[in-house]
């Protein structure tokens, strides 16, 4: 099966500060896939670099190694012209609704902007809005609308909107529900699924939280400073992980019900113990 | 289905934000000043008609002609011209002055700007010494050296000057600008394969175009005021009729005939007060107004303190009654954000305060530890420590509250760190305030804190500076800090929400290890039902101001009575579904 994103040990460096500083790399060499219509779940912690894969796919970030294969097109060096063109192909869906949609646009233009630089006339992009708006569950009238007048999780459909407005073949959600309410949170991850399962569009679907990722991938791969250290089937990764790291991160997260949480927690100081104790032998105790 | 159903979105039903245009035309000193300037600019244009003399048509007989003669109604200067059509054409100088003098500044500052804030840092560089380059030019002198260059006509003048103008414009536009950029929707711009050029127009200066616009009003005012400059110091043809020119004229038969001075005086007068004026009362409408604060209002302290009592047993530590908090809205009445809560808090528990963004609860927090904006009215209620009223007490008596019995740990705890001290001389000052030791005991105490919340260096770590420690160490110190007076309660807003759940994890157990060592109780502040079910023993749940359900953590998770908790329960993600559909590999529609 010929994957329609292939990532192949992709490095990412910043300039440092200051004066001759030395660059920081944040991604070390990472690999990974994602199939038409599959979900990559990509859970890390703040730092782990998670975003930056993201933000390298969209070329809003220059990889300083490895390539970018979009359909089996190498994508990593394109021009400005030609990475105009991918628009039409993938996407994005941002963490924050607030900042991702322009203020001062109605929501009518933000999602028909697009479409009109990719040479559509005005009457079909409004038709291909109404449409769009329909999709996401928001009402028709919201078109001439402001965002501000919207709340987070309507905000958000706005974006997943925006996304989905030249229908791609790929969407890269960075964080897309951690800024919304829980009971927002719920409904937005069922709209990304429904989404899928119409238009059969492919996610990268970064996030710090197990359980959302578990919730809407097919596979997760777990980053950790700069490297992905485990990938496989949503169901292993999350409930059988194989990495001290994952397993960790697994037992961090607290359930939502007092009783499970106590077991949780005693099996988390378990596994801290054990990790210490093998740090010990190795000889390699965390300074 | 039934989440679905529960609850809709609510539309935000907010009257929407006038536009800052809308706002002007309420705004009295926006509309007498752009009307006066209409006016001044129409009489301008109006000059052919209303004059009978050519600007620099002179008449012996007019000569110094009082007030009122016949043809010259303002009288005659000096060389024999009708002063009138004098300061008719010199408004007409202005004007353009004004007009050639602004945009010039405008279109070399707004591109360069652009251009400068949104590209690299090379670019960024280039502009950046050329503007600072400009900036050092001398202006008026540059003007009047390079007079040969512009042979007197104000015109080119005014070019040169705009100029030398375009450097503070191009700051303002690149600083918004730098702002700008980085912002999601710019970056979702690129993405959506717009061209540099449409962002920049579209998403860059329509963003930014408030401070330009003010900016541009204050530059008019400027550029009129150089040029009656020049023409006052005689720089530049005599023969255009300008104010500077009439002023110099009038300047000379002061004590004659004063009223020659005082028309041109007076008219440029209200010419660049109004541009001013008018370029602050756009700032206000762009750039908002700061309200004002109100002064909170006295609680109604008897019905509250009777209530007090009631409930207060004797291991009561915290006893909320029936309070509620307001805000003054626009139109001036106020809206409560917090409908009477009611809260108890035994000493050495923990209690849940949950709800999602906007019901109230940090308020509610904030009004314990006595901390609200300045804007907040508590309209009433009661909140008692250990049986003691904490509304009404003065600023002082609430300090030392805080520093002794109640302490606080915040949601971002990087923020709450001072970043020109170091960690050490932050908790030293704490302790010291609250304990009054000598510096060498605070130092051991501190280091010994740091210890205790399982920072493994604290001698480094005292040392540190805010942004040379990671965000859990951050919230470790702050811990530190607030358990220092070994307080009996904690107030905790969101602690954990801006760290990594790893991180997350290690700080509520420390938070657990500290709260059973001190025997204090803690109010911790959340929407995560996760945490609550990690440390809290008690739970009460919030809904737009109000509590709609208090209890054992344990009941309430098993059982909860109200809807709306159930409801929140119910969209928890649970931690055993995983996604289990195909993924639709074979994805037939004939794309390309």
């Amino acid at each position: 099966m010929s994957a329609l994103l292939n990532v192949d040990a992709l490095r990412v460096a910043y300039p440092g500060r200051g004066f001759r500083a030395k660059p920081h790399e944040v991604l070390h060499g990472v690999s990974l896939a994602i199939a038409e219509g599959e979900t990559l779940g990509v859970v890390g912690e703040s730092g782990s670099g998670k975003t930056t894969i993201g933000r390298a796919v969209l070329g809003l970030v220059k990889p300083s190694g490895g390539r970018v294969l979009f359909r089996d097109k190498d994508i990593t060096h394109v021009t400005p012209k030609q990475r105009r063109e991918l628009a039409k192909d993938i996407q994005v869906v941002f963490q924050d609704p607030y900042t991702s949609l322009n203020p001062s646009m109605t929501v009518g233009d933000i999602l028909s902007e697009p479409l009109v630089v990719q040479g559509q006339s005005d009457k079909d992009a409004r038709a291909r809005v109404g449409m769009l708006l329909d999709q996401v569950g928001l009402p028709a009238d919201a078109i001439e609308r402001l965002p501000r007048e919207f709340s987070g999780g309507q905000r958000q459909r706005v974006a997943i909107a925006r996304a989905l407005a030249p229908k791609p073949k790929l969407i890269v959600c960075d964080e897309p529900v951690s800024a919304l309410d829980l009971s927002t949170q719920a409904r937005v991850l069922d709209l990304f699924v429904d989404i899928q399962r119409q238009t059969g569009v492919a996610y990268l679907f970064v996030s710090h939280d197990l359980t959302v990722v578990r919730h809407v991938s097919h596979r997760v791969s777990v980053v950790y400073k700069g490297d992905i250290v485990e990938t496989g089937s949503a169901e292993q990764v999350t409930s059988e992980p194989e990495h001290p790291y994952t397993q960790r991160l697994l037992l961090a997260a607290p359930i939502a019900d007092p009783l499970e949480q106590e077991k949780r927690r005693a099996e988390r100081h378990r596994l801290m113990e054990r990790h210490r104790e093998q740090d010990l032998q190795a000889g390699a105790v965390r300074a | 289905m039934s989440v679905e159903e529960l609850i809709v979105e609510p539309a935000q039903k907010a009257a929407p934000r006038k536009s800052p245009w809308r706002k002007l035309l309420e705004d009295p000193q926006a509309v007498v000043t752009a009307s006066l300037l209409l006016v001044i600019a129409i009489l301008g244009i109006l000059t052919p008609l209303l004059t009978q003399h050519g600007p620099n048509e002179a008449s012996l007989d007019a000569i110094n002609a009082p007030m009122g003669s016949p043809g010259y109604p303002l009288g005659g200067d000096q060389n024999g011209q009708d002063i009138l059509t004098r300061l008719l054409h010199s408004i007409n100088t202005s004007m353009i002055s004004g007009l050639i003098g602004t945009s010039v500044a405008l279109a070399i500052g707004v591109t360069f700007g652009l251009i400068g804030g949104y590209y690299g840092r090379k670019l960024q560089g280039a502009t950046e010494w050329v503007f600072s380059l400009i900036m050092t030019f001398p202006g008026i002198l540059l003007l009047i050296i390079l007079m040969p260059l512009t042979k007197g006509d104000y015109r080119s003048t005014m070019l040169i000057y705009g100029v030398l103008l375009s450097p503070g414009i191009y700051r303002i536009v690149r600083n918004q600008v730098v702002g700008v950029k980085n912002e999601l929707f710019v970056d979702a711009a690129k993405v959506s394969g717009l061209s540099d050029l449409r962002i920049l127009a579209r998403h860059v200066l329509f963003v930014v175009r408030g401070p330009i616009i003010i900016a541009a009003a204050f530059l008019g005012g400027s550029a009129i005021g150089l040029q009656s400059g020049l023409a006052f110091l005689g720089v530049g043809s005599n023969t255009i009729p300008s104010f500077g020119a009439m002023i110099a004229d009038g300047f000379l038969n002061l004590y004659e005939e004063p009223t020659q001075f005082l028309w041109p005086s007076m008219l440029l007068g209200v010419i660049t007060a109004s541009m001013v004026l008018l370029g602050n009362a756009l700032r206000d409408a762009f750039e908002g107004v700061r309200p004002k604060p109100v002064k909170r209002s006295v609680v109604k302290k008897q019905a509250a303190q009777t209530g007090a009592r009631e409930a207060t047993g004797p291991e009561v530590l915290l006893s909320v009654r029936d309070l509620a908090i307001a805000y003054r809205t626009p139109s001036g009445e106020l809206k409560e954000v917090v409908k009477g809560v009611n809260l108890t808090l035994d000493g050495g528990h923990t209690l849940g305060l949950v709800g999602e963004s906007g019901s109230g609860k940090t308020q509610t927090a904030f009004a314990i530890l006595g901390v609200l904006p300045p804007e907040a009215v508590i309209t009433r209620g009661s909140i008692t420590l250990n049986g003691r009223e904490l509304l009404g007490l003065s600023e002082r008596e609430l300090r030392d509250l805080r520093g002794r019995s109640i302490a606080y740990i915040p949601q971002e705890p990087m923020s709450n760190l001072d970043p020109s001290f170091s960690v050490g001389d932050q908790l030293i000052e704490g302790i010291r305030a609250s304990a009054g030791m000598p510096a060498k005991e605070a130092k051991e105490r501190v280091l010994a804190l740091l210890k205790r919340v399982g920072i493994q260096d604290p001698q480094r770590t005292f040392n540190s500076y805010p942004h040379q420690i990671s965000g859990g160490m951050a919230q470790r110190v702050l811990i530190a800090g607030a358990v220092a007076s070994r307080p009996k309660l904690l107030i905790a807003d969101e602690p954990t929400t801006a760290l990594d759940v790893t991180v997350q994890a290690e700080i509520l157990d420390l938070l657990r290890d500290l709260q059973a060592e001190l025997n204090m109780a803690v109010l911790l502040v959340t929407h995560n039902f996760g945490v609550v079910a990690d440390i809290c023993d008690r739970i009460a749940v919030m809904q737009d101001g109000e509590i709609v359900e208090s209890g054992k953590a344990l009941d309430i998770f098993a059982a909860p009575d109200h809807p709306y908790t159930a409801m929140l329960l119910n969209s928890i993600l649970d931690e055993y579904t995983v996604r289990s559909d195909a993924p639709m590999a074979t994805h037939n529609t004939a794309g390309k």
